[in-house]
């Protein structure tokens, strides 16, 4: 009998050389004449790992990593074929500290299963949720949502359930589900893991999402920089439409839904929503005026329901095992679990899912274990670039959306970036406003010229002898930025802006008391 | 140019044109189809895709202008994409941008006057957990020391 080896074929695995590694196994195994199946699985999302080979062997899957093609020679004469020890060896992949600590619930497939085989999603509980929701009233559904307490895991958190209902409650020739795969925030990936590595698990949401509130026809809006997930998703509608479940007759319920992957075309903003609509109807993503809001008046007019895909991947799990089971993880009103990504300048950066409620310091040391650079932690910036740098002081604040608001920061989509001691945090509050002047849609003028206008002042806070003024000068834009930009481009960008000047007002050439009193 | 005998490349644009005309929100997979095609979307091109899809040349125009993706010239022979946001920023990608022009002789948004590179800059390539990252063509490459950025591009001259 053949040994089964995975490795994984996730887009991070890739650029870490899982394909060289592939290559060299297969090699290897045929020179010594060994019947091996390789297999391609999804990321654990332990990325300092990757490539993380494993082995199926009859304690468990035994993991090695990261694996380059070099090492490959010697995992053969170390016996990893029957989870032989190397120096490489991890041991059983389940019991590495970093996966069995995580509470994984929407990624409970993760790395475990081939992205595209129906047979794996099946066999790991996917189909439930969907299997249910055909035999209920979509109002039915629309609650089960509700109760759970879903909120929008794209940043915003607004309550899912509150939405689905609305579109429900219109009556409209055509409704539409569109799914926002826009990951353009630095520090994130859980939707681009979510769509190379379990991409039936999103078509299953949007399904349930479909039959819910009556549409018939949804969107996956995905960045053109992702060309691995735009292809996964593709080949994976297909096959779940030939499998009957999408298309005109969803699971023999009578119901259609029909899916299709819109690929966008390189600009940040089109992850806000109403710039997102504007661009998959084939226009500039421009921003638009609210109201009216996208569930009565979305895409072509019609009513929309639209959330980000992991909001949308989980409700597979909610309608399988019921709202109440998954309300009973995290904390007050955010409810569930959230993958957070840690990233940056950090040892162990990685995917860890876990209920509301842990702390920053938890994530960085416990799971992360420090910076990369082995230099002290400086700043994280929490919720991508639009949310604020948060200071050691702030690290025991538990992650929950009402918690993090009250201290001016953002949970978001729970992308964390690490930067050490060595990092500039004026430098990075300039290039904030840079960034928001090159990516602004232009259509509100605090958000296209406030942005240059802020940058500019950051410079003078640098040069200036009336410092104290500039600073004044910079509170004073920030404030209109956020009060009067249509969307969170502009309407946010002074959150890593001034918890940088809050926090770091060194680095700003400025005495703490300037930097306050201004 | 004859106008009863259409280049090769405008009879694929017009195919193309045709092919998409009836979808809703058609422009954006019509440009994406184009310049899967051809590398770039040549300025020719606008005035048979705004009268294809019944839109005006300056709505095309625009749309094209928008997206920071979409070319309309052709690029040098490799594509360098080196990502600038935050998660590679904190782990030198900025030092890493600097080297990448050395390396390929121009900047970013240009060609290399030998027509080799382009450098473009990207604003995350989604493995923030591994960077600082790097796109090469369609292969990506994840914790890109300066060290394996400069054997990187040295492979590039010598598969040449």
């Amino acid at each position: 009998m053949s040994i089964t080896v995975f490795v994984p074929c996730d887009s991070a695995a890739l650029a870490a050389g899982a394909d060289e590694v592939v290559d060299a196994i297969h090699k290897e195994a045929v020179a010594r004449g060994l019947a091996i199946n390789i297999q391609r699985n999804s990321s654990r999302g332990m990325f300092w790992l990757e490539p993380l080979v494993e082995v199926v062997t009859a304690q468990g899957r035994m993991a090695y990593g990261p694996v380059a093609f070099e090492d490959v020679p010697s995992l053969f004469e170390a016996g990893f074929l029957n989870g032989g020890l190397h120096p490489l060896s991890l041991g059983i992949t389940d019991q590495i500290p970093y996966l069995a600590k995580q509470q994984r619930l929407t990624f409970a497939r993760m790395g475990i299963t081939r992205p595209l085989s129906l047979d794996d999603y099946a066999a790991h509980g996917g189909w439930m949720g969907l299997q249910k929701t055909v035999a209920m009233d979509g109002a039915a559904v629309v609650q089960e949502v509700l109760d759970s307490g879903l909120r929008g895991r794209g940043g915003a958190a607004f309550p899912a359930g509150i939405k689905w209902r609305t579109v429900r409650g219109t009556t409209a020739s055509q409704k539409y589900v569109v799914c926002n795969a826009d990951e353009g925030d630095s520090g994130t990936f859980s939707d681009r893991m979510t769509m190379e590595g379990d991409p039936y698990m999103l078509i299953e949401g949007m399904a349930i999402a479909g039959l819910a509130v009556g549409a018939t026809q949804g969107f996956i809006y995905i960045r053109s920089e992702y060309p691995h997930a735009i292809d996964t998703m593709n080949t994976a509608i297909a096959l779940a439409e030939s499998s009957g479940y999408l298309g005109a007759n969803v699971l023999g319920s009578g119901k259609a839904f029909h899916l299709q992957v819109r690929k966008a075309a390189g600009a940040y903003v089109c992850g806000e929503e109403t710039a997102m609509l504007e661009s998959i109807e084939g226009k500039r993503g421009i921003v638009r005026a609210k109201p009216p809001l996208p569930a009565l008046e979305g895409l072509f007019g019609q009513p929309t329901v639209i959330n980000n895909v992991i909001t949308l991947a989980s409700v597979p799990i909610i309608m399988a095992k019921g709202a109440s089971f998954y309300k009973d993880f995290g904390m007050g009103r955010s409810t569930g679990t959230l993958p957070f990504q840690i990233t940056g300048n950090i040892l162990q950066g990685g995917l860890v899912e876990r209920a509301f409620g842990l702390t920053l310091r938890e994530l960085l040391f416990d799971f992360g274990g420090g910076s990369r650079s082995g230099r002290s932690i400086k700043a994280v910036q929490v919720g991508g670039p639009l949310g604020a740098y948060v200071p050691e002081s702030q690290w025991d604040v538990p992650l929950d959306y009402e918690a993090y608001a009250a201290m001016g920061a953002v949970v978001g989509h729970g992308g964390i970036v690490v930067h050490d001691d060595t990092a500039n945090m004026a430098k990075l509050a300039r290039y904030a406003m840079e960034f928001c002047a090159l990516e602004s849609c232009g259509k509100c003028t605090p958000c296209r010229i406030g942005s240059t206008r802020g940058m500019e002042t950051i410079d003078r806070i640098g040069t200036a002898t009336n410092k104290e003024q500039q600073v004044h000068l910079l509170r004073d834009l920030c404030d209109t930025m956020v009060n009067g930009s249509l969307c969170a481009m502009g309407g946010m960008t002074p959150f890593p802006v001034l918890s940088a000047l809050n926090h770091y007002p060194a680095d700003f050439g400025l005495q703490a008391d300037v930097a306050k009193a201004a | 140019m004859n106008s009863t005998q259409a280049s090769p490349e405008q009879a694929l644009i017009d195919q193309l044109v045709q092919q998409h005309a009836g979808e809703p929100g058609a422009l954006l997979p019509l440009l994406h189809a184009i310049q899967d095609k051809l590398g770039f979307i040549p300025a020719s091109s606008v005035a048979s895709i705004a009268q294809g899809l019944n839109l005006s040349r300056a709505e095309v125009h625009g749309v094209i202008t928008y997206y920071h993706f979409f070319r309309s010239t052709a690029p040098g022979k490799h594509v360098i994409q080196v990502c600038r946001a935050e998660a590679c920023q904190s782990c030198g990608s900025e030092e890493l941008w600097d080297l990448a022009e050395k390396l390929l002789g121009c900047k970013g948004h240009e060609t290399s006057t030998n027509g080799m590179y382009s450098l473009e800059p990207v604003y995350c390539l989604g493995l923030c957990a591994s960077s600082p990252a790097v796109q090469i063509d369609d292969k990506l490459h994840a914790r890109v020391s300066e060290a394996k950025l400069t054997r990187l591009v040295k492979s590039l001259e010598s598969a040449v």
